[in-house]
């Protein structure tokens, strides 16, 4: 058993001899301080940490020192020993992240209510009943100016106040939990990583509108999540802090899980509510809204799961301070989940008002073929693209707006010079066809009419008509369709046409990809000059669309070729050209 | 008292109460905003998108059939950015939409065909997507063809919301999204009490009345046949409506009419009515005084209601009324007493009977009991619609038609038998001979006004001989479990009955407002349909059914008394449970 982990990594290059090097010497230095048996020294092939030298990170002290020379190993391996931190070299990033909402993820037993009260838990909902009130409750949420974090950044309080306004015999909570968005899981984390905070939030929310009744919408596909919250919604009981007489006072609240099927709508308000009520999940003209009649029609508020997290550090450190972190309009942090072509996928936790570029570059590594950055892509399916160019926008709701894209809870595909801009916008329409309620007529026929024409045109049977039929068709969506996923499923569409309308010109009058990505377009020819006859690629094809043999060499007939690009891939010559 | 709010729309100052849709409140300033989803007679489903309409101020557009109008808005309903977005949005439902205008039975009277033409749309912008959906044609009286359906979701509505049925549901999703009956089994296998309703709301051919017209006119073709012909009370106060009239009485039109049409006799279920008023009230009596069977009585002159009663309330088989329908009883009277006195072969005659309703189609074959005189009572039955395609296809000029008396012996009817078109009017009938049967005495007021109305349930109390006896009045079979439950409830706590006379009729305002009735139809319609009615009653010397000299006739000659042996076997049937789903 070590006492301690290390763990080495040279950044500035992916040759391993150089970490090794470093390594050797570092555990040399150990070895002089006899500290060989006590520390174990592990090279790792990434450390979460990009161009800047050599990194070691000290666990479980959580040091992490950049640029370390090679004399400063063995002051490393004397700190150790000493039990010294050494100022000078320590790691610091251009941007930090800012743990807010992720603040106990991570760090806490999330299936232990003793380590979440450890870590100032249900003091925020003590200081809520026992001190504030309602009033002074709300009054402190609207000074911290927090916005719903499930993607239309409405004001928080403002939910809260309408519910509270309203005279009724019941009222309801709910905390959304509905994730559907591809490649996002920031409320699934903090789920089941933090139960607590999130049943905290909620209780203050049903204190604050006076609501006795909870749910947690959850979908069925999140089965870990399920059971935490579930646990800490008993452990939350036992304590006294659900159920009747809450922290003695007269607050009553009873939480109850419901899970959802999968269907991505259910996440809009209206839908959500008629799945609770166990009818079809299909949205609702607004108003009235569900804060004046909602679920079962009582007034209901509904707030996402990242929203409801934030809740607890506002109420007992004051709105004040959280309205200082963020910018002008858009108060506190965002967690991001950030995949697709970067070194470090994940989920980062920004101050509102960092860059896209900060996080892309600086947090998460760029890009992993090195190639640049071609868009990012934000808001997942009712979101839009961001040029490359425009990477340094400072990141609130009205600036992501402003580029055609939205916060959108939260998903963050970052993208290379190999991902195509059709084919993009294709998945993500897809999506929402896939996933449209069929409701209403212009999301139902208008999502599936514009994905044929992207069908189209990355077939290469494309004209130029389409794309005005393209456009119109999004307008049509935008303003005619009943709820959000109608009215922003176009988004993607119209982001790409207004930064990368060229590429679909490419594509419609070349018949070309540039980014050889739609299978129609792209054309596998044999270089004879590099094919050195190995027969590889004559073995792999799946249909037999190469033939030859090691005498005559090879050729691809095209007519046979199904442009799975095997070939491509299993070539060591390089000798297959791909266009 | 509502708050009163204003806005503009147009420019124009307007006030309204608070509450006011948008799209009601452009109509009080004269102007239509289009709309395909939104029925008069139903809230709005905000399931097409066309009724958008901008406010100032606002990068989002309203949908003005579900957006009250609020203080301070200021609306506009048409430029041309709203148009060009309204045809986009007619152009994709055309898309998905068969565009078979010629071979639909809609043609002319199809909701998004006008609308297609409003905007002067003359091609296909999109590609056609359709699926190949079945047509189901199980329940004979209602066909559902799924492609031709523009997912307005107003047959979910009435068939869930309205009827309380639920044989209705949305299956599927986004573009796979169509109507079915849940667990995608045909209609005949679902709950569907063939009310048809859905057809009487579809703006479209989606739903439509099963037509039997081909049918009548073989068989009045036929030089074998002898045909005869019934109209039921409601049609004569919604035709009209066909040619421009609301709410006017075509009764002797229509005889004329259905004569030009080759019709050899003319019969009025008006007729039919009087009899079951025999029959019921001398039921009603029999209970009240000799307790052979239990309280309260109810009416079963509805199909759609007898279908939804031995499906969802079948612990009230013995509450109900034996009594067939007013043209059941027509239809083997016609080919019995009728036959008999004139000397015509039976197996000759050929009974049309022309219908407000759907589910008189599936009730002619409904059970043995509809073949009481050896042949089938009814051989044929064509709604309203189905009728006016008939005028229109034999060319008469309806309107400037002579009026005619219809044929005796099964025509002349009182008063009493015309308002069982009306919810309401089969009660106050059978309360008229009833009063008469309990008491020996004439009424001195025959109106009884507190069962008539809209109102979905009607309560009241009449007194008859000192005896105060409780009344119940549902119309729109929504409106049935409130007060079958408090039945239920008395009998399960061995309590007093909350009633002793209960009328229920499946469709809202009762079979002026029936299944298959003219298009279009509102609350404010429905009234005027029953108003013609009860005009009709009011106008007549006889108004009540036993004083009719035709009815007394009747049993002189052929039934004998109520009740009586022959009444039995010919006029009356038993009821079953049937199951909700069909395996």
């Amino acid at each position: 058993m070590y006492a301690k982990i290390v763990l080495i990594k040279d950044t500035d290059t992916t040759r391993e001899e150089k970490t090794r090097e470093a390594y050797t010497r570092l555990l040399d230095c150990l070895r002089e301080d006899n500290l060989h048996d006590h520390v174990q020294v592990v090279r790792v092939s990434d450390i979460g940490i990009y161009e800047h030298g050599l990194v070691v990170k000290i666990h479980p002290d959580n040091i992490t020192y950049a640029n370390v020379q090679e004399p400063d190993l063995k002051k490393i391996a004397d700190s150790i020993k000493d039990s010294k931190v050494i100022e000078e070299l320590v790691f610091k990033p251009n941007v930090r992240q800012l743990r807010l909402v992720l603040r106990n993820c991570g760090k806490i037993d999330p299936e232990s209510i003793d380590e979440y009260i450890a870590s100032e838990g249900y003091l925020g909902l003590k200081k809520a009943v026992s001190d504030l009130g309602q009033q002074k409750l709300i009054d402190e949420i609207k000074l911290s100016a927090i916005r719903g974090r499930g993607g239309a950044g409405y004001p928080t309080w403002l939910k809260w106040n309408f519910a509270r306004e309203v005279n009724a015999d019941q009222k309801f909570v709910i905390c959304n939990a509905d994730e559907g968005d591809p490649g996002a899981y920031m409320d699934r984390s903090i789920l089941e990583g933090d139960p607590h905070s999130v049943i905290e939030g909620l209780a203050i929310a049903a204190f604050a509108i006076g609501a006795s009744k909870g749910y947690f919408y959850v979908r069925a596909e999140y089965p870990l999540a399920v059971e935490r919250i579930s646990k800490a919604i008993r452990q939350a009981y036992d304590y006294g802090l659900l159920g009747k007489n809450i922290l003695g006072t007269s607050f009553n609240l009873d939480l109850e899980i419901r899970l959802g099927a999968g269907a991505f709508v259910c996440g809009e308000e209206t839908a959500l509510i008629s799945s609770i009520e166990g009818k079809r999940g299909t949205p609702h003209p607004r108003p009235p809204y569900p804060s004046v009649r909602g679920l079962w029609g009582k007034p209901t508020v509904i707030n996402n799961v990242e929203t409801l997290a934030n809740i607890p550090q506002i109420v007992l450190k004051g709105g004040k301070w959280f309205s200082k972190i963020g910018t002008q309009t858009s108060k506190g942090t965002k967690v991001f989940a950030v995949t697709g072509k970067v070194k470090n996928s994940g989920l980062v936790e920004i101050a509102m008002g960092a860059t896209l570029r900060e996080i892309v570059m600086d947090i998460c590594g760029g890009t992993l073929s090195g190639k640049p950055i071609k868009a990012v892509q934000t808001g997942g399916p009712s979101g839009g693209v961001i040029p490359q160019g425009l990477l340094d926008t400072p990141i609130d709701y009205e600036n992501l707006q402003k580029l055609g894209s939205i916060m959108g809870s939260g998903g963050m595909i970052v993208m290379d010079e190999d991902d195509c801009m059709v084919d993009i916008t294709k998945f993500y329409l897809g999506f929402c066809v896939e996933e449209s309620c069929g409701k209403c007529a212009p999301c139902r026929i208008g999502g599936f009419q514009m994905l044929n024409y992207l069908k189209k045109i990355s077939e290469g049977r494309g004209e130029i008509n389409d794309l005005s039929q393209l456009r119109r068709l999004s307008l049509a969506m935008q303003k005619a369709s009943l709820c959000g996923l109608g009215q922003t499923a176009s988004n993607p569409v119209l982001s790409t046409l207004k930064y990368f309308e060229a590429e679909y010109n490419e594509h419609i009058l070349n018949k070309h990809c540039p980014a050889g990505k739609c299978s129609h377009l792209v054309t596998y020819n044999i270089i004879e000059d590099k094919c050195k006859r190995c027969g590889l690629c004559f073995t792999n094809c799946p249909v037999n669309a190469i033939v030859g043999d090691k005498e005559k060499g090879y050729s691809i007939i095209q007519e046979k070729c199904i442009k799975c690009g095997r070939c491509f891939d299993v070539c060591k010559f390089k000798a297959i050209l791909k266009k | 008292m509502a708050k009163v709010i204003s806005a503009k729309i147009n420019g124009i100052l307007l006030r309204v109460e608070e509450g006011t849709t948008i799209l009601e409140a452009a109509k009080r300033v004269q102007i239509k905003i289009p709309t395909l989803c939104k029925h008069p007679d139903l809230p709005a489903s905000a399931s097409c998108g066309i009724c958008i309409v901008k406010n100032r101020g606002s990068n989002k557009m309203l949908r003005s059939c579900c957006t009250p109008l609020e203080e301070g808005m200021d609306i506009t309903t048409h430029d041309p950015e709203i148009i060009e977005i309204r045809r986009t949005v007619i152009e994709l439902i055309l898309s998905n939409h068969p565009n078979d205008c010629l071979k639909c039975a809609r043609n002319n009277q199809c909701e998004l065909q006008n609308l297609t033409a409003d905007f002067g749309i003359k091609e296909e912008s999109f590609p056609q997507f359709l699926r190949d959906l079945p047509i189901d044609q199980s329940t004979k009286a209602v066909d559902l063809d799924p492609k031709k359906c523009i997912l307005c979701g107003r047959c979910v509505y009435v068939c869930q919301e309205c009827q309380d049925v639920w044989a209705l549901s949305f299956l599927e999703r986004g573009m796979q999204t169509r109507i079915s009956p849940a667990g995608d089994i045909q209609l005949s296998d679902s709950p569907c009490v063939k009310c048809g309703q859905c057809a009487a709301h579809c703006p479209t051919g989606a739903f439509v009345e099963q037509d039997n017209t081909s049918q009548v006119w073989k068989a009045l073709q036929d030089p074998d046949k002898y045909c005869v012909v019934q109209i039921a009370p409601a049609v004569r106060v919604s035709i009209g409506e066909a040619f421009g009239y609301v709410g006017k009485n075509f009764t002797k039109k229509l005889y004329a009419l259905l004569r030009r049409l080759g019709f050899h006799a003319v019969f009025d279920t008006s007729f039919g009515a009087d009899v079951t008023i025999m029959e019921e009230a001398s039921e009603f009596e029999e209970r009240l005084l000799h307790g052979s069977r239990p309280l309260p009585l109810i009416t079963s002159c509805c199909p759609s209601w007898v279908d939804f009663m031995e499906k969802f309330y079948t612990d009230m088989i013995d509450h109900f009324s034996s009594c067939k329908s007013p043209h059941e009883i027509l239809g083997v009277l016609s080919k019995t007493y009728y036959a008999e006195k004139n000397k015509i072969d039976p197996a000759k005659i050929f009974m049309a009977s022309i219908m407000p309703c759907t589910s008189k189609k599936y009730e002619i074959t409904r059970n043995d009991e509809m073949f009481a005189s050896g042949y089938q009572d009814i051989d044929a039955v064509l709604c309203t619609r189905e009728l006016v395609r008939m005028i229109k296809q034999a060319g008469i000029d309806f309107e400037s038609l002579p009026e005619e008396e219809c044929d005796s012996i099964l025509g002349e009817y009182a008063g009493a038998g015309v308002i069982f078109g009306s919810t309401g009017g089969v009660m106050e009938a059978a309360l008229r001979t009833a009063h008469y049967f309990i008491t020996g005495k004439e009424l001195k007021k025959v109106a009884f006004e507190s069962v008539r109305g809209i109102k979905g349930v009607k309560e009241t109390e009449i007194e008859i001989d000192g005896k105060k006896l409780r009344i119940a009045v549902a119309h729109g079979l929504g409106n049935v479990e409130y007060i079958l439950n408090k039945v239920r409830e008395a009998k399960i706590n061995n309590k007093e009955i909350p009633y002793h006379f209960i009328e229920v009729m499946a469709c809202p305002g009762g079979c002026v407002g029936g299944g298959g009735q003219p298009y279009m139809v509102t609350d404010e319609l429905r009234i005027k349909r029953a108003q013609a009615l009860y005009e009709d009653d009011n106008e007549k010397k006889i108004r009540c059914s036993h004083q009719n000299p035709y009815i007394k006739r009747l049993y002189k000659e052929f039934l004998g008394k109520p009740l009586s042996e022959k009444s039995e076997k010919l006029l009356h049937v038993h009821y079953k449970a049937r199951p909700i789903y069909v395996k």
